[in-house]
């Protein structure tokens, strides 16, 4: 009993401490001189932004750090329909950038968005192949092959919903028949649930074939050799980027948004593989 | 005397707002515990019976049954002889196993699954090898049988390594001494008295099978009526057909708990992990 008394007292005083500490400002967040103009420009910046993103955002969020001294920007990158469903449940963002109109309009429906999205970069469907090519597949005709390993992105995720389309456009085309989406979607071995789920299970040689954007593809150029998809065929993805209503941090996702529409976040986009958004 | 009733009186104050102070954390605890599920039911019980009875729900809910199952019987039949040597032989190098039968238990599921892949996937070490017999793993049921036998098992063995360490080795011998075979011993003596521990592990272990989610998405992929568990059915719905994630996540809550109890009732003290 005695001890069980000791480990209370323990645990109150820990409980009173961290309840101490909790208020204290936090020096870098709150400046004691700051120049009114400046004001909210700095500080943590949170961007929820589409997995397809990854490695072009961190490149931009460096350049922006720079231009904004004492700004910090946090990533979550996950599949958009994941990160529409966070943001829906009070998920605290600043910026949302989605790989679709489509989970970019179900949070506009909810209102989480302040102003209208700009769309700030284009994308487009590549099949991948490991490098080793174990089924020797060497056309997109090839993705109809009875027995092949395909890996999709699932129709829930944006990836997933253009492959969809690209195999409808594919089979009206006499070259590869009514019954081609079908029959490549017989080949299916699974539905991941994000585009780099897709890229690692056919760099790993898994998988024999994948489709995902030209943007991840280039990621892995070691790994993977692409089947180019016509344009005639191809889904051109929209990606439009929005500050969310209730930013914790609006002035500087404004600044954010405003970099990435800037020439300097637009040569790093393109260095990426993605289209300009016009 | 009057003194030391004062510091009695001031003893048992001090007691009491301990005592309260206690009871106030556990109960925080506890709520923070329970609140999360407790909204979970309260969303999901109002839903219709085609959200709890989809074709989609009861697919994915058949697979996780058979493959959690399958695990379990596998974790049996190799972890029982393991556990039974770690519980009673001494041996080098007994530390390092130890350890290495209890690391699946701690990885990040993500590294289990890659692992796996690294080991049985076509690329693999036993890839080759494998692919001459004609068999290739990643994408099947198999390899969702897998994966969950490789995180859950050590479950088992820890749980019946300590059954079996507990079990009086005086009545095996008294047993021994009237001539008694050692395989009749170890079923008749050690086996009965170590059960409580063995099922214990054994519905420890299906649980966790049941809740596998990294390694199987990994390793097995994601495809409905073949590889698409409980979990990860759950996971692929939450856009598409939340009230069907919900109810599987529900149902998911339901068996969890049930099994954990049953776990804690069956158990000699408690549950015995260590």
């Amino acid at each position: 009993m005695k001890r069980m008394h000791l480990f209370a007292i323990a645990l109150g005083v820990m409980l009173t401490i961290s309840a101490c500490a909790t208020p204290t400002p936090n020096p870098t967040a709150a400046p004691i001189v700051a120049p009114a103009t400046a004001a909210n420009a700095n500080g943590a910046l949170t961007v929820y932004a589409a997995a397809s993103l990854t490695s072009a955002f961190k490149e931009i969020a460096a350049a922006f750090e720079q231009t904004n001294p004492g700004s910090h920007v946090e990533f979550n990158f996950a599949g958009s329909q994941d990160l529409v469903t966070q943001i829906s449940n009070g998920a605290r963002a600043d910026v949302f950038a989605s790989a679709d109109l489509k989970n970019m309009d179900a949070l506009q429906k909810q209102a989480l968005i302040h102003g209208a999205p700009q769309v700030f970069a284009r994308n487009k469907l590549v099949v991948i192949v490991p490098q080793t090519n174990p089924a020797d597949l060497k056309a997109l005709q090839d993705l109809a092959k009875p027995g092949i390993k395909l890996i999709v992105a699932d129709k829930t995720v944006p990836v997933g919903n253009y492959t969809l389309q690209m195999l409808d456009k594919l089979s009206t085309d006499a070259a590869f028949g009514a019954g081609f989406k079908d029959a490549t979607l017989k080949n299916v071995v699974s539905q991941e649930n994000n585009v780099k789920a897709v890229l690692s299970k056919i760099s790993l040689g898994e998988g024999d074939a994948g489709v995902v954007y030209t943007t991840d593809a280039q990621t892995a150029a070691k790994q993977v050799t692409m089947i180019d998809v016509p344009d005639q065929f191809n889904v051109i993805a929209l990606y439009p980027l929005a500050t969310v209503k209730d930013a914790p941090n609006a002035a500087l996702a404004a600044k954010w948004v405003e970099f990435i529409l800037s020439p300097q976040g637009q040569t790093i986009l393109l260095k990426y593989g993605f289209i300009p958004p016009s | 005397m009057a003194i030391f009733k004062a510091n009695l009186a001031r003893a048992r104050a001090r007691f009491n707002s301990g005592r309260i102070a206690l009871l106030g954390l556990a109960s925080l605890l506890t709520l923070f515990l329970t609140l999360p599920l407790l909204a979970l039911t309260l969303r999901a019980i109002p839903l219709g019976i085609d959200a709890w009875l989809s074709a989609a729900t009861l697919a994915a809910l058949q697979l996780s049954l058979i493959t959690a199952t399958l695990a379990t019987l596998i974790a049996l039949a190799i972890g029982t002889p393991v556990a039974y040597i770690l519980a009673r032989e001494q041996f080098r190098g007994k530390p390092l196993v130890d350890t290495l039968i209890d690391v699946p238990m701690v990885l990040p599921p993500a590294v289990a699954g890659i692992a796996l892949l690294m080991a049985f996937g076509r690329r693999g070490l036993l890839g080759p090898a494998l692919s001459v017999w004609g068999i290739e793993l990643p994408f099947t049921t198999a390899a969702v049988v897998i994966a969950e036998t490789f995180v859950a098992a050590p479950f088992y063995v820890r749980s019946a390594k300590a059954g079996f360490g507990a079990v009086d080795r005086k009545l095996e011998r008294m047993s021994a001494s009237l001539g008694i075979s050692n395989f009749k011993t170890f079923f008749r003596i050690t086996l009965p008295l170590a059960a409580p521990s063995l099922i214990s592990g054994l519905l420890m272990t299906w649980a966790r099978a049941l809740g596998e989610f990294g390694a199987t998405i990994m390793f097995a992929g994601n495809f409905p009526g073949r590889t698409q568990t409980m979990p990860l059915a759950i996971y692929s719905g939450l856009e598409s057909n939340l009230d069907s994630a919900l109810a599987l996540a529900m149902i998911l809550v339901v068996v969890s708990f049930v099994i954990l109890f049953a776990a804690r009732a069956q158990s000699p003290k408690g549950l015995t992990l260590g």
